[in-house]
């Protein structure tokens, strides 16, 4: 009976099968599509608004470039001679820098409840060594989603312990994680004891108490920077590769990241390791607001996580992280925008948006999530805002980059490669809508 | 060793005064008659009636007389009390006096969950539920713990075992060292219970809201077995039995006590409340309970708030607690409300000065005695025996030094069962005043100073420095020993006797040549500082609604508005209203239209500003008590977060700052057939119950997936039934066939005739079932849980097989794969927007699913299941435009009229339309855009939520904590005790949280 069945299914079996397979084909390609060929001519983007990320806006702007650098950004009346270039009429629509996402786990864990999947936590407490780069994964599913609402390139960090590992930053257009990196090796992550501690995990709180290692635990910091730096001033027959991974930060050709959220947490970080000719960055940033002298008199930027959060305390100003930007704005302290999460920091400008309600200026909004972004993680002489002789990353918005409702990312560039932003999620939205519009539906 | 024991043995019959009547005497017996009059003293003869200069007469333990004038019959050992004060002992009720700790059998740790009961015998299947211990049972007499209770005046206790959710019964028992025959008053007096598991092992109820449905189920099992006696079981035979008795019911705090009167209410209890202590924060509704409370006056100690940063880990609740609890029993009082007062959970010393507190901040001293004696004594129904001095009742009663509110009162003696216990030794000699010293010829000024425990003994000297003298005192004895001059290294050794304002010896002066001495009072008077002066009432701030902050000091009460000139979302068919005037009148919608009056009330100027009606958010676990899931068992039906709503819960405020105006409090998603909703308008401020919207139909949570099947739950969650998505069809087959039998028992057993039903019994209630029951016969609507599609699709199969429908699937990431489906079915999906990759069920979660569900014809919405992003649900529902193209105002209603639609609330929410809610957002923007504002939120024509009163509110709220910091210092300055600064622990509920929460030993 069923072998009968089977036959006279046979043909249609086969045919769906085919149809099946490739369905599956050109999901599993639209997942993670193809980065783009380098740029072969000139290209002019004219009529749009644009935004550089350093406060200016042009309207009716003309941006052009050529061989991945930005070569023009004026009016579009400037423009006469437009031979010899593509030309992409963008006219109504916003151009904004590429947006950058520091403090981000992507390609280090796909889904996060699945274990195989996770490669952002080494064993141990001080690891330097540790380099998130070669984890890093070009093939992520995720990343095309980030990738489509304008997100270009990113800080790719390690977690765990008192020193997590080693950062890099990274194009989200890329073969493998070689051609992703943008900057290798960018920072050393330290995570800073906590002043007041939760022994409890988040399923079950316990009150909040004094943390009675803290001494201790900055002490033991203490004395491995110190050892760390004498490490640096010599060379060494036995090389210790958690030391080797340090010197760095000594030579300043790192930064040191320092994860703190607590007030005192801050100040005391910012404080202690001044001693140390080393740059530091304070990440995390909860309270940053309310230490902002003493980061400002050390010039010690902040990556703030993240506008979209409830307030600590339930006496706090309800909207107290959505406008904690804008508290370091007006403080004249150094910031940028991050967010927590991974698959999740596509909502990175919304995060801004948010922010831009609650007290920054659009343009400042935007800044927090490029220009500003890129200074803090030191590559804004090539990236981070639209200007002449930087790297040609930009996206073209429908409307506002910062609005949800207005904000759909329609081209990209990466070093003026076009950037297929097609996704795994735009493919099965394709597949069940051609299905239903096959059943007429 | 031997000998010892013997010794031992000895010594206790001999010292032991009346001998048991039963018991054999080893030895001489030494009966002895315990005739005693009191006399001069000042005597409550009850905690109203005061008798000065008074006698009273006790005979064998009991009252022979107490009066004025009495004749002291011979034979009686007469106690002069001049000048003291005798009181009836008080009566403590919340103890486990002489009753030892059931034994744990709980293994720390994570392990399989245990489903049923290990106890052996026919007791219930529930080992929180032990109705049938009885305290006297195992009643031991244990001195050390009743002397502690002895000194600072009590006289006999209602001892229970504090262990479990029903703890079965309490025993009446006196104070005193004698043996366990003598001391009980009345063996069951009493009946207890809590919310709290305590030791036992078992997984069920891992929730309040299981607790209270174990406690429903339970009582209807009990009805059942009286009727049926269908098996043996002793537990329910007890509980039958102890339903003559006062009901006592533990509470952790002020919610607790409305939910246990709820709960007595649908059985037909009125149970006594054991409270926390912090019923001033909720007193019209505790009053209106009308139960009797036992409360605490173990008021918090002082925060160390001296660093900003530290003090910054207290909140503003638990500054005002401790500035106000001490008012507590005055404000009960003031209300009206029956209370006995408690000193369990505290230490003996604090009790008096706490008691006294109380008495400051204005509680009476009569309600004080009251609360301590005839209250607690009618409570435990033991009001013949105790709680007064009265002839016949038991001679229990303490002396005190002065009127026990005042400061410098001590309880001199306390006598248990007409026996002395001598509590203070020192008590008679207050030797404080100022005397002359005669030390040999030499004359000195000399002190007897400090406080009347601890005084201080100083020489005073003409330069008006002073000489510190050691003293010590034995019973009559003194010994004082000084320097002549602080240079000096030489000691006056003095020895001598006290009398009557006269203090008299020898000693040795510094040479070692033996001298006389005396020193006589010359005055009361005693120089050093006197206590700063306490006496007057203390000020405390305001009680807020909820105890929180950004609370109300005063209800909020329906307005009259008029929104002049805005852009309107109607939700109707009138689409985007430009330039319109909404007009609420009397919590509702009034009129919609063009060139309004303002009919009296106020006018707001919303040129350029939008009004929606309010977001209703599909999928909420704010607002919710001791745990969102009850994870114990596959199908929890009979449990309902209704029963736990925290109207006291800061994110309700903050929602409202996002333009929310109702939630459906989900359960979470642990089990295939969760618990009950809670569906809330967001009335900050109100109770629980004033919060929730009445007459809605009742929704459920289902669940299906990754959560029920427990994969992400660890190694040791592989025991309970399902673990596949196989095995949750299976679960939903079994529950649904399980329901249709029971109600066919019903049937038949309602169509019997009156002697075969008498002779039938009824069939036994089960709450579960009869949930189960309402979901096939859609009386009540199901929110089902769910993330892949074949999951999706089998469940609506089996509701087609029951004959009903799916009201709701939610999260439902994969709807837009089975829309056309769904849409046949005519279920709705609420989902995420664009939530995915968080685990594996979500890999193929799309953020434009609400947009191909919309366009299918799927009822669809948008929901938070998270507290911050449910205030920007507004952001949420604009990422339907962003991902799909949905049009803005279609999108918009995907938070607020297709919920609406989906909680069966739309002909009452959900759009503006004359006659519905006031339910009423004004944005300073277009609503979907990220720049917009909730600038005031209106929920039955109460203005709950106003950004400009916020930030009044918010300068308010520092100069309240400021204020209560410095007194706090302040107080820590002058001596009060402190505890490091400990921000409360606060939860934030997600779907998958199943932890026990009322367990009494995993914390």
């Amino acid at each position: 009976m069923l072998l009968e069945k089977f036959k006279i299914n046979t043909l249609g079996f086969f045919l769906a099968i085919g149809y099946w397979l490739l369905a599956i084909n050109s999901i599993a390609q639209a997942s993670v599509p193809s980065p783009g060929k380098e740029q072969s001519e000139p290209v002019l983007l004219i009529g749009a608004t644009a935004h550089i990320g350093n406060g200016k806006v042009i309207e009716n702007a003309a941006i052009s470039f050529e061989k991945g650098k930005i070569t023009k950004v004026v009016s579009a009346e400037q423009i006469t001679d437009k031979s010899g270039m593509k030309v992409i009429d963008v006219s109504g629509k916003h151009i904004y820098p590429g947006l950058i996402l520091p403090v981000s786990t992507l390609g280090l864990v796909e889904i996060g409840a699945v274990r195989p999947t996770r490669d952002f936590r080494e064993v141990g407490d001080f690891k330097p060594h540790v380099r998130s780069l070669i984890a890093y994964n070009t093939d992520s599913k995720v990343i095309p989603t980030v990738r489509s609402n304008g997100i270009l390139l990113a800080q790719i960090v390690p977690q765990g312990g008192t020193i997590p590992g080693t950062s890099s930053i990274v194009e989200f257009d890329a073969w493998n994680w070689e051609d992703a990196a943008y900057k290798a090796d960018d920072a050393v992550l330290l995570n800073w004891p906590a002043v007041t501690v939760n022994k409890g995990w988040w399923g079950e709180p316990q009150d909040d108490e004094q943390n009675d290692q803290y001494t201790q635990q900055v002490n033991k910091i203490v004395a491995y920077f110190e050892e760390a730096q004498a490490y640096s001033q010599t060379s060494h027959k036995e090389k210790n590769l958690r030391f080797e991974a340090m010197k760095g930060l000594f030579d300043k050709s790192k930064k040191l990241n320092i994860q703190a959220n607590q007030s005192r947490a801050i100040s005391d970080a910012v404080n202690t390791m001044s001693r140390f000719d080393i740059d530091v960055v304070i990440t995390g940033g909860r309270d940053s607001w309310m230490v902002t002298d003493i980061l400002k008199q050390k010039e010690v930027p902040v990556i703030y996580i993240q506008p979209h959060n409830l307030p600590k305390l339930k006496e706090d100003d309800i909207d107290l992280p959505y406008k904690t930007p804008a508290l370091l704005q007006k403080a004249g302290v150094k910031y940028c925008i991050g967010m927590s999460g991974s698959w999740d920091q596509r909502n990175l400008p919304f995060n801004a948006g948010t922010a831009a309600a609650y007290g920054l200026s659009k343009e400042e909004a935007l800044s927090a999530i490029t220009l500003n972004t890129a200074e803090i993680l030191g590559i804004d002489k090539t990236v981070g805002s639209l200007e002449v002789g930087k790297d040609a990353t930009i996206i073209i918005s429908k409307g506002d980059v910062l609005d949800m409702r207005t904000s759909i990312i329609e081209q990209a560039f990466v070093r003026g490669r076009v950037v297929d932003l097609d996704d795994k999620q735009k493919a099965l939205y394709r597949k069940f809508s051609e299905k239903y519009a096959s059943e007429g539906n | 060793m031997k000998k010892a024991l013997i010794a031992l043995l000895f010594i206790a019959t001999f010292f032991q005064p009346f001998a048991q009547t039963t018991f054999p005497v080893n030895g001489t017996h030494d009966q002895r008659e315990g005739k005693y009059a009191f006399i001069n003293s000042t005597i409550y003869k009850d905690y109203q009636t005061k008798l000065e200069n008074a006698t009273l007469i006790i005979n064998d333990g009991k009252v022979e007389a107490i009066g004025q004038n009495l004749n002291i019959p011979k034979g009686t050992i007469i106690k002069d009390l001049k000048g003291k004060f005798i009181y009836p002992s008080f009566i403590e009720l919340d103890s486990d006096y002489g009753i030892s700790p059931k034994k744990q059998n709980r293994s720390k740790g994570r392990h399989a969950q245990q489903q049923i009961s290990k106890i052996d015998g026919a007791y219930n299947w529930n080992e929180a539920i032990t109705p049938e211990f009885n305290a006297h049972n195992e009643f031991t007499v244990n001195d050390g713990a009743a002397k502690k209770l002895r000194t600072i005046g009590f006289g006999a206790v209602l001892a229970h075992r504090k262990d479990g959710i029903a703890r079965g019964t309490g025993v009446v028992a006196t104070l005193s060292n004698k043996n366990e025959h003598e001391v009980v008053v009345k063996e069951i007096a009493s009946s207890h219970l809590s919310f709290n598991k305590g030791t036992s092992p078992q997984a069920y109820p891992g929730s309040l809201m299981g607790a209270i449905a174990l406690i429903k189920q339970t009582q209807y099992d009990a009805d059942w077995y009286a009727k049926t006696h269908e098996e043996t079981n002793l537990s329910l035979e007890a509980w039958n039995n102890n339903k003559k008795l006062p009901q006592i019911f533990e509470t952790r705090d002020r919610l607790e006590v409305l939910r246990a009167d709820k709960l007595g209410d649908e059985l037909g209890v009125q149970y006594v409340f054991k409270t926390n202590g912090d019923d001033y924060q909720r007193v019209e509704a505790i009053k209106s309970t009308n139960g009797k409370l036992i409360i605490p006056i173990d008021f918090p100690k002082a925060y160390d708030v001296h660093d900003p940063y530290d003090a910054m880990s207290v909140d503003l609740s638990q500054l005002k607690h401790w500035e106000m609890a001490p008012a507590n029993p005055a404000i009960l009082e003031k209300n009206g409300i029956d209370f006995a007062i408690t000193a369990k959970n505290m230490s003996s010393k604090d009790f008096l000065g706490n008691l006294r507190k109380a008495n400051l901040c204005g509680l009476s001293r009569l309600q004080a005695l009251k609360s301590l004696t005839k209250i607690p004594a009618d409570i435990a129904g033991v009001s013949d025996q105790l709680g007064s001095l009265e002839k016949g009742k038991i001679a229990n009663f303490f002396v005190s030094t002065l009127d026990i509110f005042e400061p410098e009162a001590l309880i001199a003696e306390n006598w248990v069962n007409g026996e002395q216990y001598v509590i203070t030794e020192k008590a008679d000699a207050d030797l404080r005043g100022t005397y002359d010293l005669l030390v040999d010829s030499r004359k000195y000024k000399f002190v007897i100073g400090g406080g009347l425990e601890k005084p201080k003994f100083n020489i005073m000297l003409e330069d008006s420095s002073k000489i510190k003298v050691d003293a010590k005192i034995m019973s009559n004895l003194i010994t004082l020993n000084y320097k002549e001059s602080k240079k000096d290294t030489l000691q006056t050794r003095l020895s001598g006797t006290i009398g009557e304002s006269k203090l008299e010896g020898k000693g040795q002066a510094v040479d070692g040549s033996w001298i006389s001495w005396n020193a006589v009072k010359v005055s009361d008077e005693f120089d050093e500082k006197k206590k700063k002066n306490k006496d007057k009432e203390p000020n405390y701030g305001e009680v807020t609604y909820p105890f929180l902050p950004y609370g109300w000091t005063s209800k909020p009460e329906a307005q009259t508005v008029l929104f002049k000139n805005a852009t309107v979302w109607t939700n109707e068919e009138d689409g985007i209203l430009e330039s319109t005037d909404v007009l609420i009148k009397n919590g509702k919608i009034s009129k919609v239209g063009k060139g309004l009056s303002a009919e009296g009330g106020i006018t707001v100027d919303a040129t350029g500003k939008h009004i929606t009606c309010g977001i209703i958010d599909e999928h909420s676990h704010i607002a919710i008590s001791r745990g969102v899931n009850e994870c114990t068992q596959a199908v929890t039906a009979e449990v309902s977060i209704g029963d736990v709503i925290n109207s006291e819960d800061i994110n309700i405020y903050r929602q409202l700052s996002g333009g929310v105006v109702a939630s459906q409090l989900l359960h979470g998603s642990c089990n295939p057939v969760g618990g009950r909703s809670g569906i809330i308008k967001l009335r900050w401020g109100f109770t629980p119950e004033e919060m929730k919207i009445k007459d809605a139909d009742g929704f459920i949570k289902f669940a299906l997936g990754e959560n029920v099947k427990r994969s992400n739950f660890g190694d040791h969650a592989v025991e309970r039934f399902p673990q596949t998505r196989m095995g949750v069809e299976q679960v939903y087959m079994d529950a649904f066939t399980r329901a249709r039998e029971y109600e066919q028992e019903w049937t038949s057993y309602n169509k019997m005739s009156k002697k075969d039903k008498a002779k039938k019994g009824a069939p036994r209630r089960d709450l579960e079932l009869e949930v189960l029951l309402e979901i096939i016969n859609s009386k009540r609507f199901v929110s089902c849980h769910s993330y892949v599609q074949s999951e999706i699709n089998m469940l609506m199969k089996i509701a087609e097989q029951f004959d009903f429908r799916i009201n709701t699937f939610t999260h439902i990431l994969e709807g837009y794969k089975v829309a056309d489906k769904m849409k046949a079915h005519g279920v709705a999906g609420s989902t995420f927007s664009d939530w995915w990759a968080y685990k594996y069920e979500v890999i193929d979660a799309i953020p434009y699913n609400g947009a191909i569900m919309h366009e299918q014809g799927v009822l669809t919405g948008f929901n938070s299941d998270d507290a911050e992003m449910g205030r920007r649900l507004n952001q949420e529902a604009a990422k339907a435009v962003k991902y799909g193209g949905v049009s803005e105002e279609e999108a918009w209603k995907f938070v607020t009229l297709n919920p609406a639609k989906m909680l069966h609330l739309d002909d009452h929410m959900g759009s503006i339309k004359v006659g519905k809610d006031a339910d009423i957002v004004l944005w300073s923007d277009h609503p979907l855009s990220i720049y917009a504002k909730a600038e005031q939120t209106y929920i039955d024509g109460m203005k709950l939520f106003d950004r400009a009163e916020d930030l009044e509110k918010r300068k308010q709220i520092q100069e309240e904590r400021n204020r209560i910091v410095q007194k706090m210092l302040l107080a820590i300055e002058n001596g009060e005790p402190t505890q490091k600064p400990k921000k409360k622990k606060e939860k934030l509920y997600h779907c998958d949280d199943g932890e026990d929460e009322i367990c009494g030993t995993c914390e």
